[in-house]
């Protein structure tokens, strides 16, 4: 019994138990406890699943169906790096909605539509059928429309909305290249589909739909100029969904979906991203640099980083993809290290106006002082992990004859330490103000989240050492550039 | 002024006997989409959603009293929760029954004369899935009839209909 299919029978059965308690009891203490307690431990089962999945490879068949007939979920080494990325940004975030989703009204509303967003993440990243990545993809999409939009006020409808036209546009897209490809080869099963593409000639109608995959996904990934969506919905939602979203959804759905069709079903070159993954970088960071909105600035942010790792893998060679899968795992630390800080001050402060702080590292120290970390790691800074990752990327354009992208590179990680320099001068140096002397550190639950983050966001640099990196990153490497090889996955 | 009142509990009257009349009706037809769909063309979800259509039958002719009182708000919560938590239990008692998740574990018989035909667990699953379309549905339309979008000030806001 292949163990990993729990990632996504767990959160699918605590939703639902999480629904009907919060329909069957009276009390909302009782309800809030009980969610509170069930939500964490799946989250926590889960990270413990994926991070002892490692080296796992292979396929089960739902229903005992053979494989063209019935659904297969797979599982190779990208597969697994991304669910042991997923799953424990997942536990950190829940941990630290315990404290945090006290404002809100109905935290197990929020629990269950939080345990479905996780369901339709781990389902992407196991499915082996184009259709049910397809469900999965619009049960994440759709749970987190509604996350977006939790708090009910009028900017977080508007933004809701908004992401919820963009990501409509996007599914459309997947489902009419779904479609033609199953029109083109009478088969929805991934592996099947790449041995027909393999020896089949390249139609126009192929072109087609791997052209509406890339848009699809790349509004998924909000790579600009598909971006449009993601600075509204990742600040209107609150804390740990933002981390959830900029963290790792994103990833999910756009990167990880986008690598996988176009690598090993299409087995196409990848280098038309290189450019979009520049544009990325560069016009994300400007962006950035102009906000004072504290989430707003991590959101564009989001958008530049991912740039780096389009960039990474676009490169094509063993090093890019390393590099950019690399910056993947760190980004998805540091990033929704990032926005757990952020609501941890708005929490006590009740702003997010960057103008409006100021010396809060003398009331709120494990805040600050996590966030200067976040801050160092994502600007590049040695010894954190995003300095490890964005060299690869840097070396890995060297190498592969593109020093012109490995610049653009290097100006967009100086433009991010400067936009950190900001946030960190703004928020948590400088002069501390008179109504703000008497907040308090976030509470328990918040800090040790963000805690464990912030010693993530340093142990990961030792990804780097050969011996760990044979065992996490390795296989996840060897699994995108092993192309329509991807097929053997079937027994 | 009573022509409001009648307004706001319901159509009229002549709607409201037909209504009472095809209720019933609709809903065991709806039924037998459900349990007969493991076989033939129909199932748990068309199924549903005839069941469903019951209800906002129901509530259109009569007003929301009268249906809150066959389905209250949380009753309706509860019923798709369960319709989705027993969908994953019968999924999940076939890895434990045969080692296979999904795996269809009661006995399924090919069609022929005088014999009774089954879907084995197919059966199950459509009831699940009426379960959760019905009340789902259901849900759905209650809350866009109950709730209302205003301006306030320069601001939208989402309210409780009175």
């Amino acid at each position: 019994m292949e163990r990993y299919i729990y990632l996504i029978l767990l959160p699918l059965g605590g939703a639902f138990i999480i629904a009907a308690l919060n329909a069957a009891v009276k009390s909302r203490d009782t309800r809030d406890i009980t969610s509170d307690i069930i939500a964490n431990l799946i989250t926590l089962a889960m990270a413990g699943i994926a991070l002892t999945s490692f080296g796992i490879n292979g396929s089960y068949s739902v229903g005992g169906w053979p494989v063209p007939l019935g659904i297969n979920i797979a599982a190779d080494g990208f597969s697994i790096l991304m669910l042991a990325t997923v799953n424990t940004i997942a536990f950190c975030a829940t941990l630290y909605s315990i404290n945090y989703m006290d404002q809100y009204t109905s935290k197990s509303h929020y629990y269950s539509l939080f345990l479905l967003m996780l369901t339709g993440m781990n389902g992407v990243l196991l499915s082996g059928d184009l259709f049910n990545l397809f469900v999965f993809i619009e049960i994440a999409s759709i749970s987190s429309y509604a996350l977006v939009g939790f708090g009910t006020e009028a900017e977080e409808l508007e933004a809701s909305f908004k992401y919820m036209v963009m990501g409509g546009i996007a599914s459309t897209f997947i489902l009419l290249a779904v479609a033609i490809l199953y029109s083109s080869f009478g088969v929805l099963n991934m592996a099947n589909i790449s041995q027909a593409i393999s020896v089949s000639s390249q139609t126009p109608l192929l072109k087609f739909s791997l052209f509406l995959f890339i848009a699809a996904f790349s509004i998924k990934a909000a790579i600009i100029p598909f971006h449009a969506w993601l600075p509204d919905a990742h600040p209107a939602a609150p804390a740990p969904v933002s981390a959830m979203l900029s963290g790792v959804l994103i990833k999910t759905l756009g990167i990880y979906a986008m690598t996988r069709i176009i690598m090993n079903i299409f087995a196409a070159d990848v280098s038309i991203l290189a450019p979009l993954g520049i544009i990325s970088i560069m016009l994300g960071v400007l962006l950035a640099l102009g906000q004072t909105d504290m989430k707003r600035l991590f959101a564009y942010h989001s958008v530049s980083q991912v740039g780096y790792i389009i960039l990474g893998i676009s490169l094509g060679t063993p090093l890019g993809i390393l590099g950019g899968l690399f910056h993947l795992v760190n980004h998805s630390i540091f990033k929704s290290l990032l926005f757990l800080n952020s609501g941890a001050v708005a929490y006590r402060l009740g702003t997010r106006e960057l103008n409006e702080m100021g010396g809060l590292n003398k009331v709120m120290p494990i805040t600050g002082g996590t966030s200067f970390i976040a801050s160092l790691s994502i600007a590049g800074m040695p010894p954190f992990n995003g300095f490890f990752s964005k060299l690869i990327i840097i070396l890995a354009c060297v190498q592969s004859g593109h020093p012109g992208f490995a610049l653009w590179a290097v100006a967009g990680s100086i433009l991010t330490l400067s936009s950190f320099m900001k946030v960190q001068k703004f928020a948590f140096f400088g002069k501390l103000a008179e109504k703000h002397k008497q907040i308090k550190e976030a509470p328990l639950m918040m800090s040790i989240s963000v805690v464990i983050l912030a010693v993530l966001c340093i142990a990961t640099s030792l990804l780097v050492l050969p011996k760990v990196k044979n065992i996490v990153l390795q296989p996840a490497v060897d699994a995108v550039l092993s192309g329509a090889g991807y097929a053997k996955i079937i027994r | 002024m009573n022509d409001e009142k009648n307004i706001s509990s319901g159509m009229s009257e002549v709607v409201k006997t037909v209504c009472n009349i095809v209720e019933g009706f609709i809903f065991v037809f709806g039924c037998y989409i459900v349990l007969y769909g493991q076989l033939s063309p129909g199932g748990g979800f068309a199924g549903g959603v005839i069941l469903a259509a019951v209800f906002i039958l129901i509530m259109l002719a009569f007003g929301k009293e009268r249906v809150l009182k066959i389905m209250p708000r949380k009753r309706g919560a509860f019923i798709e929760a369960l319709g989705a938590l027993s969908f994953l239990a019968v999924a999940w008692a076939g890895l434990y029954v045969s080692g296979i998740f999904f795996k269809n574990f009661i006995p399924t018989t090919a069609a022929s004369h005088f014999k009774l035909m089954s879907g084995g667990t197919i059966l199950i699953y459509n009831i699940a899935i009426a379960l959760k379309v019905m009340a789902g549905l259901f849900l759905v339309f209650f809350v866009l009839s109950i709730t209302r979008v205003i301006l306030e000030g320069d601001k939208l806001k989402m309210v409780k209909k009175q």
